[in-house]
């Protein structure tokens, strides 16, 4: 059972051209639709904004492109506490998320066993079910006077992080950290998936070759499985990130008017106040500051991957 | 002290254990706090057990109406986002052309962009064509965001396949509309699914999006989140609980065909 011979038809000159004609031009059909919904409903958007946030006016008489910069400038000045914020309570979401992901990521991969699907499946059901749900949820668990308070009270963790800023007298709900908290909580599967694929793909035998050469586990993990692992670390951290920087769902629900993030202020600009040119200019500096950290973040993890 | 030294030896496990924990624990208070009868608006506090709102999933106004909405643009979202994303996701893995690499970028960027900007841009477009925001607009963005995370799901899938099993079903006079049909997809299938459930997946969840182009139109998040100032009903976790169940069954049903499958493929 053998085919050794090409069909016939192919051997002849000219019935090869015809199609290798046709053929080069397939894959632009296969692109069209879709590039052009991204063109025209992603990239075209970002134009359109880019125009409004030069524009002055108001909603009655109407707006017009003046290239009037100074919309930038009073964004700035009137929302860097919220831009601060975004960015610290971000920032930390995504930390918390690293170090209780990587146990869970590193359970999975190399621990779990027979029981690796059931984890799997334990940790992608919550993304099935409403996230708005799920965060109304943490209302009930950090309620005022709740088990949880309750607990943190009694072990004096609440005078520490009330110490610190982050709580305020017996409460959790409605301050800094209830507002982190659903953060951390609402972004884990972004950052357990990645650091799952790239812990899986690590060669077991790896870890016996460090054991036979008396590498202590600790050592074994931090010369072997985390730079291994890097690739990630870094994705799920832009993953968890990037979508932290913009929300304002855990802040509005979780939090007070003291824990506003930036994403709050273009959403009541935009739907409520009605102000399009501070709104598009406050989701372009957003945009400006993320891919800022972000670069700059790729660029340290590339240089680390070399060390 | 042994049982110290064995809480060191399975740190991991217990962190992991923990952090696990932490992720169920809400959809866990959703479960139990759906058999609650609140004493008043908010569903907060636990009062007594009660099935009433599991008798009655729909008592509450607009609450079935907007979910059914949801499960509609979720629907036509998954198959639009599916599609469009399949066929660039074989464009960009079987072919080479000039514009790969601005392709590829295209399809990043909508994914590094918190979803405010993209949101808020989209809203800009709309107003300035004038369209009226519903069903459509929200369908068209959700497409939008989908797309890119349909790309990559079936990119991977379509990356680790052998392109001799198409060569060989060429040789065997397989023409190329037989060969993609019996061979190209059913080998890309698992992908293709993949990519398609988490587009319905998100779709189906989004609320920031969906919160700027819906204009007047109410889908099951934002009646969610509508819900949050007003007090919320029991039902609304008794929703939850159900598409937590649905969610783990599916999950575990497909991992089961897949394992079967795979110990069929052993034994052959």
């Amino acid at each position: 059972m053998s085919v050794t011979e090409a069909p016939p038809a192919r051997t002849t000159e000219p019935k090869i051209r015809k199609p290798s004609a046709r053929r080069r031009l397939v894959p632009y059909w296969l692109l069209l639709p879709g590039i052009l919904w991204l063109l025209v409903f992603f990239a075209l958007p970002m134009v359109y904004q880019a125009s409004t946030s030069v524009q002055t006016g108001s909603l009655e008489k109407g707006f017009q492109v003046t290239w009037h910069f100074r919309t930038y400038w009073d964004a700035l000045t009137d929302y860097y506490p919220q831009f601060i914020r975004s960015l610290l309570y971000a920032g930390t979401a995504t930390l918390l998320c690293l170090l209780l992901g990587y146990p869970l990521a590193y359970l999975i991969a190399f621990k779990a066993g027979r029981w690796r699907n059931l984890v799997l499946v334990l940790v992608i059901a919550p993304f099935f079910t409403s996230f708005l749900i799920r965060t109304l949820a943490w209302k009930t668990i950090l309620a005022d006077g709740g088990t949880v308070v309750d607990v943190l009270g009694t072990l004096h963790v609440l005078d520490v992080t009330s110490w610190l800023g982050w709580t305020e007298d017996n409460r959790v709900l409605a301050t800094p950290m209830a507002v982190v908290c659903g953060l951390t909580y609402n972004f884990l599967p972004f950052m357990i998936l990645p650091l799952y694929t790239s812990l899986d793909r690590i060669d077991g035998r790896l870890h016996e070759a460090a054991g036979d050469l008396y590498a202590a586990p600790a050592t074994t993990f931090r010369k072997v499985t985390l730079p291994l692992s890097m690739p990630g670390v870094v994705s799920g951290t832009l993953l968890t990130f990037i979508p932290a920087s913009g929300d304002y769902v855990n802040a509005e629900l979780l939090g007070s008017t003291d824990t506003k993030m930036v994403g709050s202020v273009i959403q009541s600009q935009f739907l409520r106040v009605l102000d399009y040119p501070t709104a598009a200019a406050l989701s372009f500096i957003l945009m400006a500051v993320v891919l800022l950290v972000v670069t700059v973040y790729i660029r340290r993890s590339g240089t680390e991957d070399l060390v | 002290m042994p049982v110290l030294r064995w809480i060191r030896r399975n740190l991991v496990v217990l962190a992991g254990l923990l952090t696990l924990a932490y992720m169920i624990l809400p959809n866990a208070v959703v479960m139990v706090f759906s058999f609650n009868k609140p004493n008043g608006r908010f569903n907060y506090a636990w009062q007594r057990f009660s099935l009433d709102a599991w008798k009655d999933p729909c008592g509450v106004a607009d609450l079935c109406g907007s979910l059914s909405l949801s499960l509609r643009i979720a629907f036509w979202a998954t198959a639009g986002a599916t599609l469009l994303g399949t066929m660039i996701a074989f464009a960009l893995v079987r072919y080479r052309f000039r514009a790969r690499g601005a392709v590829n970028s295209l399809i990043f960027l909508p994914m590094a962009m918190p979803e405010v900007v993209m949101a808020a841009s989209l809203l800009t477009l709309f107003l300035n064509m004038g369209a009226r925001l519903g069903f459509w607009t929200v369908l068209i963005a959700h497409i939008m965001f989908c797309l890119s995370f349909v790309v990559t799901a079936v990119k991977a899938r379509v990356m680790s396949m052998d392109p001799r099993l198409e060569e060989a079903a060429r040789d065997l006079y397989a023409g190329p509309v037989q060969t993609f049909v019996r061979v190209t997809l059913p080998i890309a299938a698992p992908g293709i699914a993949a990519g398609a459930l988490l587009a319905f997946a998100l779709s189906f969840d989004d609320f920031i999006i969906t919160n700027f182009n819906a204009g007047s139109t109410v889908t099951f998040p934002m009646f969610v989140w509508g819900s949050a100032q007003r007090g919320t009903p029991v039902q609304i976790n008794v929703i939850g609980t159900a598409m937590f169940v649905i969610a783990v069954v599916v999950v575990l049903a497909g991992q089961f065909v897949s394992n079967r499958r795979k110990s069929n493929a052993g034994k052959r």
